[in-house]
């Protein structure tokens, strides 16, 4: 699978590059061209997401702390409102009453029951004296004559003139809490009027006060008791809060507080002239929850956005990478074909020069021999010679050879250049498969060549067909173990194709390298001198011609290349 | 027979000219083009044998003014290079075939004969 997604410059090893194969690393170039691209575009990304990230999440718990400080703040004035109220109440009565009327049993029962209808809250009224005797009790309980001298609230509300107590159990054993005033008599007598107030009024009031994000407000006195039940950590009045009680402070404040491994929102408010603190708690991770949704949204957007961009960047590299590759690979072919060609056409006029030269010394050997041939013939005096007639018969045998050799490099050489002409595929591999006949020899490789006699002439390049003859020929022999064989075959495969195959006794070729022997500078004869053009030239030669190459192999058993070429060079397969 | 041989290897022509002769034919030689022509100005050969690589004018050249004084004479070209382009061009300018280099003589014998056939025709 990865395999096959890898590009083809991926393993290029650019054995020719030699000195500038740095030039050539396709991969690094890659490689480089990926992480330029990808650090431009994604620094900028990166880091204006992580800014827009702050700057939200700053908003979001900015707003948190502004809004719980501003609950806090009306939840304070609420409270504040109510306790203040009830004092007032309280005062209101003892300015409005004499003495008498209100340690009149009867009209502070009368009182009481206006102060639940009017205010609502009060459970019970008492009178106590300036000796802390309550003189006169209305309420549920039976605490009249009970002497309330010894205890502190009572010193308290001498010396204020008022007192708000905590909540306590006291006499009635359910929560209340205390509200008592002094009113001075003339002379230096006084008396205190003091309520117990129910603590369910009170709950009532904070629960009405609805806290978004699920958060729960509560009163506690200075010491962390809870004056009321808090929902939020699982507490009822009386109990001490989880939390450190918070510092005293004369407006409104915010803190965090993390309580039992989750972040609390702790706004507080100080009531002045009470004993009790307004708390607002609220979990910080419910009150972020609308700012996660964002940050989800903007993590989400920046992976989304994250991955395309890579995906079109390593997209985009390989393409233009790969390109440059194929550029630079036709280029190279290009440059080593014309280098191929200039070389052979340089072999082929040095031949041709060398064989031209040879011919005329030749000439003269071979026309010498032929006179001394000619007195033994009809010169009667020489005739009865045998010996001699039979060295001037090899002396010409041997000019004759020779003869054969440069005739067949000249013929050679004129080919060279390109030009359509009527062939006899049996003469050309005839004369290519000539050139090898004496190394054939001498490794005692039997070479056969069978060719169909039902292949007419056709048209084609002569010297094109010669070289990619003796190619594939040179390539055979250069597999070919001592003893072993080289089968040349053409036959005519149909109306419009003939195919000519070369078949080795070599070792054959690995599947993996079969796809890629025509692929120039291939080869495993690298040390041995191969250059890996031969086959790739070869298959250029013959898609000039018109025709396809392709090669079969069996490892161990040998090689077949095919040639299959166009009767008719002008006609393309339909 | 009356043939003349031009070309400008001396030993080979004259060697030539020698197995000719023991074949009982009358043969001279000339060294190049111009020595050609003056022999046949002189006393025009029944055949011609021409080397179409000579210094001077040139076998191709010689050809042209043979026929053009003596179209009736075949001329048959020997030609050293590999090419059949010069062949192929004297054949146009009117000879009547070419061989190429190393001949051998059976064979130059028997094209001798073929155009002593063609003439008595």
């Amino acid at each position: 699978m990865l395999n096959k997604l890898k590009p083809a410059f991926w393993d290029h090893e650019d054995a020719a590059a030699g000195h500038y194969r740095r030039l050539f690393d396709f991969r690094s170039l890659w490689f480089q061209a990926v992480a330029l691209t990808t650090f431009v575009v994604l620094l900028p990304l990166i880091f204006i997401t992580i800014a827009e990230y702050t700057v939200t999440r700053k908003a979001a718990e900015d707003e948190i702390l502004l809004r719980t400080s501003r609950f806090v703040s009306n939840t304070r004035r609420t409270v504040a409102f109510f306790l203040e109220e009830r004092r007032f109440a309280l005062e209101f009565i003892v300015r409005d009453n004499r003495y008498d009327a209100v340690s009149d049993p009867e009209r502070l029962a009368v009182i009481l029951d206006n102060l639940k209808r009017g205010l609502g809250g009060f459970s019970d009224l008492g009178v106590i004296d300036a000796s802390g005797r309550q003189q006169t009790y209305v309420g549920p309980h039976n605490l009249e004559g009970k002497d309330y001298s010894g205890q502190d609230w009572f010193r308290e509300v001498m010396e204020k003139g008022y007192y708000i107590s905590d909540v306590f159990m006291g006499y009635r054993q359910t929560p209340h809490l205390v509200i008592a005033v002094r009113h001075n008599l003339p002379g230096d007598r006084f008396y205190v009027l003091r309520a117990s107030v129910d603590l369910e009024r009170f709950k009532r009031l904070l629960s009405q006060l609805e806290i978004l994000g699920g958060g729960s407000a509560i009163i506690i006195n200075r010491e962390g008791i809870l004056q009321t039940p808090c929902d939020q950590c699982g507490k009822s009045a009386l109990e001490k809060v989880p939390f450190s009680v918070p510092e005293f402070a004369p407006h409104t404040r915010v803190l965090e507080e993390s309580v039992a491994g989750e972040t609390l929102v702790i706004g507080y408010a100080y009531l002045i002239d009470t004993p009790f603190i307004l708390v607002a708690i609220k979990d910080k991770e419910a009150l972020m929850q609308p700012w996660y949704h964002t940050r989800r949204q903007i993590i989400g957007f920046l992976g989304l956005s994250v991955f395309f961009i890579l995906a079109v960047v390593v997209g985009m590299a390989t393409y233009l990478v790969n390109n440059i590759y194929m550029a630079d690979r036709r280029r190279v072919m290009a440059l080593h074909e014309v280098e191929y060609s200039n070389k052979m056409a340089s072999i082929g006029r040095m031949a041709a020069g060398v064989a031209h030269e040879i011919n005329n010394p030749l000439q003269i050997i071979y026309e010498k021999a032929g006179l001394i041939k000619d007195f033994f013939t009809f010169k009667p005096e020489y005739k009865d010679d045998p010996r001699l007639l039979e060295l001037v018969g090899s002396i010409l045998t041997s000019v004759e050879r020779c003869g054969a050799i440069t005739k067949r490099v000249l013929s050679f050489a004129r080919h060279q250049e390109s030009a359509l002409e009527p062939v006899r595929i049996k003469r050309i591999l005839g004369d290519v498969l000539g050139f090898v006949d004496k190394e054939a020899a001498y490794r005692s490789i039997t070479v056969t060549l069978d060719v169909d006699d039902d292949i007419p002439d056709f048209l084609s390049d002569r010297g094109k067909l010669q070289q990619i003859f003796l190619n594939l020929t040179n390539n055979a022999f250069s597999f070919i173990m001592e003893g072993g064989a080289l089968t040349v075959k053409a036959e005519r495969k149909n109306k419009r194709w003939v195919a000519v195959s070369f078949a080795d006794t070599g070792p054959g070729i690995p599947a993996k390298n079969l796809e890629r022997v025509f692929e120039p500078f291939f080869t495993t004869r690298s040390t041995k001198g191969g250059t890996g053009l031969g086959l790739s030239i070869t298959y250029h030669l013959v898609q000039e011609l018109g025709g396809k190459i392709k090669a079969e192999s069996e490892l161990g058993k040998g090689s077949t290349f095919i040639v299959t070429l166009p009767l008719d060079p002008g006609k393309k397969e339909a | 027979m009356n043939v003349l041989l031009v070309d400008d290897e001396v030993e080979f022509v004259t060697t030539l000219a020698e197995r000719l002769e023991i074949r009982g034919m009358t043969v001279r030689t000339a060294g190049d083009g111009e020595a050609g022509l003056a022999m046949v100005a002189d006393d025009p050969p029944d055949f011609m044998v021409l080397d179409l690589m000579m210094p001077g004018i040139g076998g191709l050249e010689t050809l042209k003014r043979v026929k053009a004084s003596h179209p009736d004479i075949p001329v048959i070209l020997l030609t050293g290079r590999g090419s059949t382009k010069e062949g192929i061009e004297g054949m146009r300018l009117g000879a009547f075939d070419y061989m190429m280099k190393p001949i051998d003589i059976d064979q130059l014998l028997k094209k001798l004969e073929e155009a002593a056939e063609l003439k008595k025709d």
